[in-house]
């Protein structure tokens, strides 16, 4: 298929926001995936924000009911969805009246003129057309164009009934999106043809739709020219992009093949992580086993049990379901055994926000089981790290012979961005070996440890190691039940220590910036891209601003007392109320201040960068105090 | 070909003490247990015992075997996850009636539901034994217990009524005083394919003293009982007394005055559980209880089998997955 070519202007830019606004019902979300899939096969670099109502079909036309995907598409490396919106994309006044706010100056607005009537207004409850307001013309350009009716008449010839033809017009927006920042058709035309093989009829609709999307942009009098945002400058190397759900679970298959091991996948749907079931119940040939259990409670403990009997085993929820799991979670911890919990946290408390974004649930994986129970917790900082966490978490697992938890987002979980293709031969493998025994052995002892205070994995089938294992408290080497005073605390020494001493083995914290200087600004999960884009800005400013961003929160990497006392002020940064800057202020007896939001939203780098400016300029000042 | 070591039931026994009370009826189920299973033949490192918590769920720790006492009344859903991956081991769920039945209905429900290949053993003392005498699911109306001064006022349930109405592959009741009918039931467990249930009466001689006497007792056992056997009439009483259906109920009758083929013939085998939930209804003192296999169904797929079976199918249809080809399905580009 020859790509098609512009004869208007074309403007070269370094980047675009966009966002796709409309009802739940109007394909927001496909339009969204491939326009950012088709700009990362234009080789640029891509960030992703889908935003969608928790209700399936929430009241079409209402403000509730509003979906939106918002993409930034550009010419060099950025690690953000953007802040304000170059274009707008609104399919109805409800879209419009909740979006418009994010468009910056001078931005375009596209607006599907046919949503707008008597009916959509009162839906939305505006008192009047919204694209009349005076000031709009003033602040934005606007361009109204007949979508429906447009769409209609381009799939009039294959004689679809109006319900089925006006579904094609989330394809005609889609195909003047493409125009106006030249992109090409071909990745589309190419999955309208997969995706509706078996409707050859509603293809072809389709396909005409975006064609005719389009032309449209090339004739109307209302654009005069196109953007162009060239390819960004990535290492070379094969790219793809990749969603935060799917590389976590191509990420756990990975780490169960380098590690020689089936995957067990024991979970109950709940958003934002059903996706990773959706995904790993696809890969039975690659020997994983989904279970759909009937809550989570069943979820955790199918797991342990499959981890006593030797697999690598795997559970995943959102915070709810992580509270149903609590419970069950310490017992694998009083078991030792080896198993990875995975946390997509999203808007709470309670039901929360299910399909919004938060970093709420921080202390909960850290302390949210009764006793003394500490895990491994780890989080991934992007969608594309969800692949190497995993790989990760296995690998400490079975090393110390503990549940690890992994601490996603829904950020993370339905963003995407290109990353390069990982190989399996880039993996190291992850050795594990079951203990043998025979018949006439010498007594077998499940509680006996390594170097890495680690038990050994002995599992159900091997003649001689027969065992019990069990929540009560156990005599540390023979794992029989004891109520000894000194046992219990010997025990609850250890089990904290085998965590605690992971902080040997991994990598220390790294930073962006110089190693001291006035302020360091603190970040760990989803937050990554916003926080690292902020304090770079600052420094390109003239700021004396660095970053560091945790991977590792249990335990935390060894040199991070060092690097927060090497900062006169030290910002941390995160989607709550300060539970990561409560756990640096215990540990390190570091003053930290907190840069919260609880808004179900992600930050964007404009609210970080005044943060920090405050902070350096706050610490200018306490300088100047000390030196007069 | 070697052939397996002949055990003895004090090869099942771990070396740890046993600590119920004196007079426990659990101690007669841990025995009937260590005799049963030498006669299985089957390894004791392939037996798994998995409990949830409850005086009955320190079992596993008497066994000498692999085993996991758990939290109160998962134990089922870790024996999903441990024989969904290990289809090979024989895996035993030990729970009580406050584990299997209230905390956790919901996996006691679905793991029958699934046809999990495994065998739960569940302990009815009527009573919450480990807590110290608070009243049960299976606790009869007006029972007056620790937290029930005025009496009970909840229906009890019967885990019999349950396990059929998840449509279960293997359901059957024991007396712990019934030793001979108890080690042949749980054998008859063991060997079913399928998820067994074996109910067992248990006396709890601290907090619930012969609240099952009546079946209990051998005295009073014969009148209050009905010992099913499969194309065998449900009789009892030294059978004088049989057990018709009329309609849908079912009523007792003199052996003597009704022609013997009036009787109920019991049919384990039959798909349908409606007569199997019948029986299962029959309760002291309206009615004799009835004990032995009420239903055994074979030939039905067990979860763990499918779930293997979708593994290999996938894998014949497709091949063993290769990850690196998987990394570069879809859209890819390459920058130079
Ligand atoms: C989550 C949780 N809730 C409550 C308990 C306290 N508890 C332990 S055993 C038990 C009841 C056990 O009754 P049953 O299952 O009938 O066993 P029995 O002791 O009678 O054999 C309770 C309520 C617990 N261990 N865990
Ligand atoms: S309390 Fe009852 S059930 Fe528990 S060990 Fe004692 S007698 Fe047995
Ligand atoms: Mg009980």
């Amino acid at each position: 298929m020859a790509s098609l070519k512009t004869s208007k202007d074309v403007q070269s830019v370094s980047g675009i926001t966009v966002r796709l606004a409309g009802d739940s019902g109007d394909g927001m979300q496909l339009l969204g995936t491939q326009l950012t899939n088709t700009s990362a096969l234009a080789g640029n670099d891509v960030a992703t924000f889908p935003d969608f109502p928790a209700e399936i079909r929430a009241p079409r036309g209402t403000r509730a009911g509003v979906s939106g995907f918002q993409v930034q598409f550009a010419s060099e490396e950025i690690f953000t969805p953007g802040d304000t919106l170059d274009a707008l994309v609104v399919m109805n006044p409800a879209a419009m009246v909740t979006n418009l706010d994010d468009l910056r100056h001078g931005g375009i607005l596209i607006a599907n003129e046919d949503g707008f009537n008597e009916k959509e207004f009162k839906l939305a409850k505006v008192e009047s057309n919204p694209l009349d307001a005076n000031v709009l013309e003033e602040t934005y350009r606007i361009i109204k164009v007949p979508m429906t009716k447009l769409t209609r008449e381009a799939v009039s010839e294959f004689g679809l009934g109006t319900k089925v033809a006006d579904r094609c017009k989330n394809f005609f927006a889609m195909g003047l999106v493409y125009w106006l920042f030249g992109r090409s058709l071909d990745p589309t035309l190419r999955f309208i043809q997969a995706k509706f093989s078996k409707k050859p009829d509603i293809a072809a609709a389709n396909e005409a739709a975006l064609r005719a999307g389009w032309a449209f942009g090339e004739t109307t009098e209302a654009f005069g020219e196109s953007y162009q945002v060239e390819a960004a400058e990535l290492k070379p190397g094969t790219y793809r992009n990749i969603m935060g759900n799917q590389a976590l679970a191509w990420g756990l298959i990975a780490a169960s093949k380098v590690s020689n091991k089936d995957l067990f996948y024991g979970t109950y749907p709940i958003t934002p992580a059903s996706d990773i079931l959706h995904e790993l119940t696809k890969y039975k040939h690659f020997g994983v086993k989904t279970f759909q259990a009937e809550d989570e409670i069943a979820a955790v403990c199918s797991t342990i049990g499959a981890a006593f009997g030797g697999s690598m085993a795997v559970t995943a929820s959102s915070g709810p379901g992580i509270a149903l799991k609590a419970e069950g979670m310490g017992l694998g911890m009083i078991l030792e055994l080896p198993m990875i919990i995975i946390n997509v946290q999203r808007g709470g408390p309670s039901t929360g926000l299910p399909t919004k974004t938060e970093q709420s649930d921080l202390l909960q994986g850290m302390y949210g089981r009764n006793g003394e129970a500490p895990l491994p917790v780890l989080a991934p900082r992007s969608p594309a790290d969800c692949f190497d966490i995993a790989v990760e978490a296995w690998r400490l697992a079975v090393e110390c012979m503990v549940p690890v938890m992994i601490l996603s987002d829904g950020y993370i979980a339905n963003g995407s961005e290109p990353c390069k293709i990982p190989t399996m031969s880039g993996i190291n493998p992850i050795n594990i070996s079951h203990p043998e025994g025979t018949e006439d052995s010498a007594p077998f002892m499940p509680y006996g440890r390594n170097e890495h205070l680690a038990r050994p994995w002995a599992i159900p089938g091997t003649p001689g190691l027969m065992h019990r294992v069990g929540g009560l408290e156990k005599e540390d080497g023979s794992g029989n039940v004891s109520y000894d005073p000194a046992n219990h605390q010997h025990m609850t020494n250890m089990r904290a220590a085998k965590v605690a001493k992971i902080a040997d083995r991994i990598p220390k914290q790294d930073i962006s910036g110089p190693a001291t200087g006035d302020v360091l600004v603190v970040s760990w999960g989803g937050t990554y891209g916003a926080c690292h884009t902020a304090a770079s800005r600052c420094r390109a400013d003239g700021h004396s601003v660095s970053h560091a961003h945790l991977r590792y929160l249990n335990p935390m990497p060894s040199n991070i007392g060092e690097l927060l006392r090497s900062f006169k002020k030290v910002i941390v940064a995160e989607l709550n109320s300060g539970q990561l800057r409560l756990l640096l202020r215990a540990e390190y007896l570091v003053d930290c201040i907190g840069v919260n939001k609880v808004q179900g939203k992600p930050f964007t780098v404009t609210e970080l960068v005044s943060a920090i400016e405050q902070q350096s300029d706050a610490a200018k000042g306490d300088s100047r105090l000390k030196a007069s | 070909m070697s052939t397996l070591p002949v055990l003895k039931p004090a090869d099942f026994a771990s070396d740890q003490d046993v600590r119920w009370c004196p007079g426990c009826g659990d101690y007669s189920i841990l025995a009937q247990m260590k005799k049963v299973l030498p006669e299985l033949g089957f390894p004791r490192e392939k037996t798994v015992f998995i409990s949830g918590i409850g005086c009955s769920s320190r079992f596993p720790y008497y066994m000498n075997t692999y085993g996991m006492h758990s939290i109160h009344g998962r134990a089922p859903a870790f024996a999903t996850g441990l024989k969904t991956t290990r289809p090979e081991l024989m895996v035993w769920v030990i729970t009580g009636d406050g584990d299997a039945l209230s905390i956790g209905g919901n996996h006691f429900i679905h793991a029958l539901r699934r046809n999990l290949d495994i065998n739960i053993v569940l302990f009815n003392n009527r009573i919450y034994g480990l807590t110290k005498g608070q009243y049960s699911p299976t606790s009869v109306e007006g029972q007056v217990t620790k937290s029930t001064p005025m009496g009970s006022i909840d229906h009890p349930l019967s885990p019999l009524s349950v396990a059929l109405a998840a449509e279960a592959t293997f359901v059957a009741r024991s007396i712990d005083a019934h030793v001979k009918h108890l080690g042949e039931t749980l054998k008859r467990a063991a060997s079913h394919k399928g998820a067994s249930l074996v109910e067992v009466y248990q006396n709890c001689n601290v907090f619930n003293d012969g609240a099952m006497a009546y079946a209990q007792e051998r005295k009073q056992r014969a009148d209050n009982v009905v010992e099913l056997e499969h194309g065998k009439p449900l009789v009892f009483a030294n059978g004088t007394k049989g057990i018709r259906l009329v309609g849908t109920h079912l009523e007792i009758v003199n052996t003597s005055e009704v022609p013997a083929d009036d009787l109920l013939i019991h049919d384990e085998k039959d798909p349908n559980p409606s007569i199997h939930m019948m029986m299962a209804r029959m309760s002291y003192p309206a009615m004799p209880e009835p004990i032995g296999v009420l239903r055994a169904v074979e030939g039905i797929p067990t979860y763990d089998d499918q779930i293997n079976d979708q593994v290999a199918t996938a894998t014949e249809a497709k091949g063993a997955g290769d990850l690196d080809a998987l990394f570069s399905s879809g859209d890819t580009w390459t920058v130079e």
